[in-house]
């Protein structure tokens, strides 16, 4: 029993960060319909502007900082020189661009940081069963949905990119500069993307560290539905726990394979995820 | 000397590929006046509001709204010059609720507490949308989603608003309200109206002036009785 | 070489002058395709051995490896470029191929290559069968998702099965060389080479054929407009499923021929790097042409020899070294979205256009 509740805490921790990808993968696909392949890759080169700035200061919060500020400039600047050319194309050309992006990042972090791992620092004391630093994985993944509920419903830039998502055409006509609007999207989502990067990374930072976490965050949108952003939510938390259950019971190495069995029978019943609303969005 | 058109359009042609859309076309409205564009399907109707209100590009020809050239602005910025555009269909956004919709019509420009009053204005002028105002704007009738869209520019408190086919698939009762009430903002507020209707007999009652659009090009135009009274025309280009 | 296109490849691959030549076009011309695409392959064998014979080894080595990284990128030209179903996964099946192969020799050491080869293409085809009716009803995004989640998944099952799969260190066996009676005739590394592209050209010519048929028309109608070609009648379903068995079956293939070139076949191989690089070799290649999954696994194979040789010749840190092919990679990547949609095989053809036109 206890070890169940091991577990099932432990799932939550890493639930929270699958959750946090799938919301920054789910703000993207909403506003310009392109799933970010290149997302771990933002999220990495964040995390590893995180560790040169702990590095020179002594202080962790400091590189935290700079992660999230890397990941909404990199965020940003992927939309606007890399997205916005192949938006309207065929959806490939998305998909190969943002693959493109995830080489060439991972490729460059490890030409300016090596492949070999460096140790990277926990945000908080990470010893126990829900030590510190998992109570803020979950905190801060919270917080962040919150604002961004809040930035999307009760704001007006909010409105703005809303309706810039939804129906671009009409929100030109109201005044809306839809391309900087989706331009902030994805500076959002990858500021939480970077969020997410600093509470997977730990305890060492290499090219590769994100790639598995990314799996499951991709796992997590699908089966919440790229459509909705509490999905996003639900389905990373649902991923965690399941896999942390797979993990403590049949072994690790089936972590993978759990998430894709999960994926296969959630979307074979629902092919849209979980949580998409039935409302074909055709206008 | 006359008062200078508030919307004045010069030798404005645009093409589609190799097809060409619409073949210089001039025209000009007086600001107050309420004018219809006819012609057949294809004629160039929709292109014609869409070149004005900068969602299609144009090949040559200028647009003037006020004397200001608008010809190469992008279309977000024309709602900043009084011009805005009501697309076949209201363009409303079926995702967002209908008080969000409303907002976003007036967004650029003011702030919170003129916004709640211009919203009072229009739950006043458009009655149905007030007890609807926090459904989804997909869960609205035709004739609902047609004020909304209508609200929704006038928001904007716009000089020049450009319908395109508003009564396309309402009742006729309730398209001769939604005209009832841009006449009343007309003479309430020196409101312009260009108007595309496919039911010329219909449009040219409620209009003072009427463009007859064939083949992208401008085949008649003249007060709306002229246009009513001339067998000739009417056979020829409308059809009744 | 085979004709991998329709009209237009096989027009470009003919000669236009001379009366003569002419006559011989149009014969061509009206042989069946699969009588065509037959006799295209096996001029293409012949070239191999021809050019196999005059290069050493470790050259045979690399042209034996673009056979069957072509062969899996035509597998994925197939479901991505003519039906319109996007794989992120499709090293997944290379995978499947390559253990079985590694599986067959080691527990049924006798059994005969073909056979063996044609074992792996059964069971990766069985596979095939499972995932694309298991994604058959997924679209776009949720497709990618599946088949990314699939690519990292399996190779995973090495680890959990150490006794039967060999963990993390893989399975290694030992083929046999050129046969006894060729032996004066030809080199080991030559008859390498020489199976692998006999096991490509046959794949291929089952892709052209299959491509330019009916079956290759209802793919690419579902590509163009998956409604439109329901409403016509095509069934939709079923012909994505079977777009997916082929692929898989050629992914199969290749890996079978990965494992019998290089004697293992270890999870590593089979990253989620090798599905992206069959991806972006496509890409490079070109979409919807057979002819771009040739320098699609051209560049697959050389970039990363000439990226690894420009790092060292250019006297780079070992970091930047190593990671000199995957930027190299991803920038092409790009670059051809943003610059060259039609990426190589566009420009060859257009290359082409303009000495014809020249001539």
């Amino acid at each position: 029993m206890n070890h169940f509740i091991d577990l099932t805490l432990n799932g939550l921790a890493a639930g929270a960060v699958y959750a946090a990808l799938a919301l920054s993968l789910v703000i993207i696909y909403q506003a310009t319909r392109v799933i970010n392949f290149a997302q771990p890759a933002l999220a990495l080169i964040a995390v590893y502007i995180a560790y040169t700035v702990t590095q020179a200061t002594g202080n962790y919060w400091l590189g935290f900082a700079a992660a999230l500020v890397t990941g909404l400039v990199l965020g940003a600047a992927t939309e606007r020189i890399l997205i916005r050319p192949v938006h309207g194309t065929s959806p490939l050309n998305a998909v190969i661009v943002t693959l493109g992006l995830l080489l060439v990042l991972q490729g460059a972090a490890g030409m300016i940081w090596s492949n070999e791992p460096h140790s990277f620092p926990y945000p908080l004391d990470f010893r126990g069963r829900f030590s510190p630093s998992d109570i803020f994985a979950l905190a801060s993944v919270g917080v962040a949905a919150l604002l961004l509920f809040g930035l999307y419903r009760a704001t007006p830039l909010g409105l703005r990119m809303r309706a810039a998502a939804f129906h671009p055409e009409a929100a030109r006509l109201t005044g809306v500069r839809v391309g900087l609007m989706l331009m902030t999207g994805w500076a959002i989502a990858s500021v939480i993307g970077a969020l997410a990067g600093m509470l997977a990374t730990p305890p060492f930072v290499y090219p590769n560290v994100l790639d598995a976490v990314f799996i499951f965050g991709i796992t997590a949108a699908v089966v919440g539905g790229l459509e909705n952003p509490f999905g996003a939510l639900v389905g990373g938390l649902l991923i965690g726990v399941s896999l942390s259950y797979v993990s403590g019971y049949a072994g690790p190495e089936l972590t993978t394979l759990a998430a894709l069995a999960i994926l296969v029978v959630v979307l074979s019943v629902r092919p849209d995820g979980l949580f998409t609303r039935p409302t074909a969005r055709k206008v | 000397m006359p008062e200078r058109p508030i919307l004045q359009i010069e030798s404005l042609s645009t093409s589609y590929g190799a097809v060409r859309a619409l073949d210089s076309v001039s025209m000009s409205v007086p600001r107050g006046g309420i004018c219809a564009v006819l012609g057949a399907n294809g004629a160039g109707k929709t292109t014609l509001l869409r070149s004005i209100s900068g969602l299609k590009r144009v090949d040559s020809g200028r647009v003037l709204v006020n004397g200001q050239d608008l010809t190469r602005t992008p279309a977000e910025r024309h709602v900043r010059h009084g011009l805005v555009h009501v697309p076949e269909g209201g363009g409303v956004i079926v995702e967002l609720t209908v008080e969000e919709n409303l907002h976003l019509g007036a967004l650029w420009r003011s702030g919170r507490r003129e916004r709640a009053v211009l919203l009072q204005q229009m739950f006043d002028l458009f009655p149905p949308l007030l007890k609807r105002r926090s459904q989804p704007a997909g869960t609205l009738s035709g004739g609902e989603r047609q004020m909304l869209a209508i609200g929704r520019a006038l928001m904007a408190r716009p000089q020049v608003l450009l319908l395109d086919e508003p009564s396309l698939g309402l009742a006729p009762l309730i398209t001769r309200q939604i005209m009832q009430t841009l006449h009343d903002l007309r003479a309430a507020t020196g409101l312009t109206v260009v108007l595309v209707e496919q039911n010329a007999r219909s449009a040219l009652s409620i209009t003072d002036h009427g463009f007859v659009l064939s083949q992208g090009a401008v085949a008649v135009h003249g007060t709306s009785d002229r246009l009513l009274s001339d067998d000739r025309m009417r056979h020829a280009y409308l059809g009744f | 070489m085979v004709s991998l296109e329709h009209s237009e490849a096989a027009a470009a691959g003919t000669p236009r002058r001379g009366r003569g030549s002419r006559a011989l076009a149009d014969r061509w011309r009206a042989l069946p395709v699969l009588a065509r695409n037959l006799l295209a392959a096996a001029a293409a064998l012949l070239g191999i051995f021809l050019l196999t014979s005059v290069t050493s080894p470790i050259t045979d080595l690399h042209i034996a490896s673009v056979g069957y990284y072509m062969l899996a990128v035509a597998g994925l030209q197939l479901l991505i470029g003519f039906s319109g179903q996007i794989s992120l996964g499709h090293g997944a099946f290379m995978f499947i191929g390559a253990y079985t192969m590694a599986l067959l020799v080691l527990h049924q050491p006798m059994l005969p290559l073909w056979l063996n080869m044609a074992a792996t293409v059964v069971v990766s085809c069985v596979a095939g069968v499972l995932v694309g009716a298991a994604t058959a009803r997924l679209h776009g995004p949720y497709l990618a998702g599946a088949t990314l989640a699939l690519a990292v998944g399996l190779p995973s099952l090495t680890v959990r099965f150490p006794e039967l799969l060999g963990g993390n260190n893989g399975l290694s066996i030992t083929t046999r060389g050129a046969p006894p009676a060729l032996s004066g005739l030809i080199t080991n590394s030559q008859w390498h080479a020489v199976v692998v592209w006999l096991t490509t050209l046959i794949g291929l010519v089952i892709l052209a054929t299959i491509s330019s048929g009916r079956m290759g028309r209802r793919m690419r109608a579902i590509r163009d407009d998956e409604a439109a070609a329901a409403l016509a009648g095509i069934p939709v379903g079923r012909t994505k499923v079977i777009a997916f068995v082929i692929s898989a079956g050629c992914g199969g293939l290749a890996g079978a021929s990965h494992t019998y070139l290089l004697g293992t076949a270890t999870p590593s191989s089979f990253a989620l790097t090798l599905s992206l690089s069959l991806l972006a070799a496509l890409v490079l290649g070109g979409l919807g042409s057979l002819w771009g999954a040739l320098w699609g696994a051209i560049a697959l194979v050389y970039f990363e020899l000439w990226g690894t040789e420009l790092a060292h010749s250019l006297d780079l840190s070992t970091n930047v070294a190593n990671n000199v092919p995957i930027v190299l990679f991803g920038v092409l990547l790009i670059l051809i979205v943003l610059i060259w949609p039609q990426g190589l095989h566009g420009m060859v053809r257009r290359l082409g256009a303009l000495v014809r036109r020249r001539g």
